[in-house]
């Protein structure tokens, strides 16, 4: 068990599992009706899936430069997808979108929100 | 270890065009830039698998810049949506004068 089929091992684990998030994400855009339901789907698997395969490709590079690429590359995601969700949750709510399903007695209270 | 790297890049792709569908069916604006969003995170993922699959890891430098630009696009189509709002509800009041 050299340290390469670690490394390769760990790497396909993660890679898949990455991948596998990724398809479920998008098929949460298709599945679920709504668009906040939506948003949430693709925001989870977004960030999640990112990380296992950005992870999985810095076993396979080990302790270069490489790797701090990839760390940066997830860094920036990590903070960016979660604030652009919330940016276009925040949009949809202003524009006058409400989600479909709502609470009756929440949907009164945001009745007469028209910020 | 490539054969692997091509199935997750085949995975990928069918992710971004799930989220090309998406966003060609979306009724509404906001699901178009929720499916442009993912498009977009998941060209960085796929640069990013493609980098190791064509064993120059120097093109991650391609996937950090189009995560970059990527965010900046969706903030920019979301402000152009609520910019466009605004505009449209102060050309209803002036007709209506």
């Amino acid at each position: 068990m050299n340290l390469d089929l670690i490394a390769d091992i760990t790497t396909a684990i993660l890679v898949s599992f990455g991948c596998f998030l990724g398809i479920i994400g998008g098929l949460g855009m298709h599945r679920l009706g709504d668009f906040y339901s939506r948003l949430h789907a693709v925001g989870i698997t977004d960030t999640l899936c990112s990380f296992l395969i950005l992870s999985g490709l810095a076993f396979q590079a080990g302790l270069t430069l490489v790797t701090v690429k990839l760390i940066l590359v997830f860094l920036f995601l990590f903070f960016t997808s979660p604030t652009a969700s919330f940016s276009l949750a925040n949009n949809a709510w202003n524009w006058g979108l409400k989600p479909e399903n709502l609470p009756v007695e929440l949907a009164e209270s945001y009745e007469g929100d028209d910020s | 270890m490539n054969i692997l790297l091509t199935g997750a890049a085949i995975a990928i792709m069918f992710t971004m065009l799930l989220a090309l569908i998406r966003a060609l069916m979306g009724p509404t604006v906001f699901d178009r830039v929720l499916a442009v969003n993912m498009f977009g995170t998941k060209a960085v993922l796929l640069v990013a698998v493609f980098a190791f699959i064509s064993g120059r890891p120097d093109v991650l430098d391609i996937a950090l810049l189009y995560s970059l630009l990527n965010f900046v696009g969706v903030v920019a189509a979301l402000r152009l949506v609520q910019r466009g709002k605004e505009y449209a509800q102060k050309k209803l009041e002036e007709d209506a004068q």
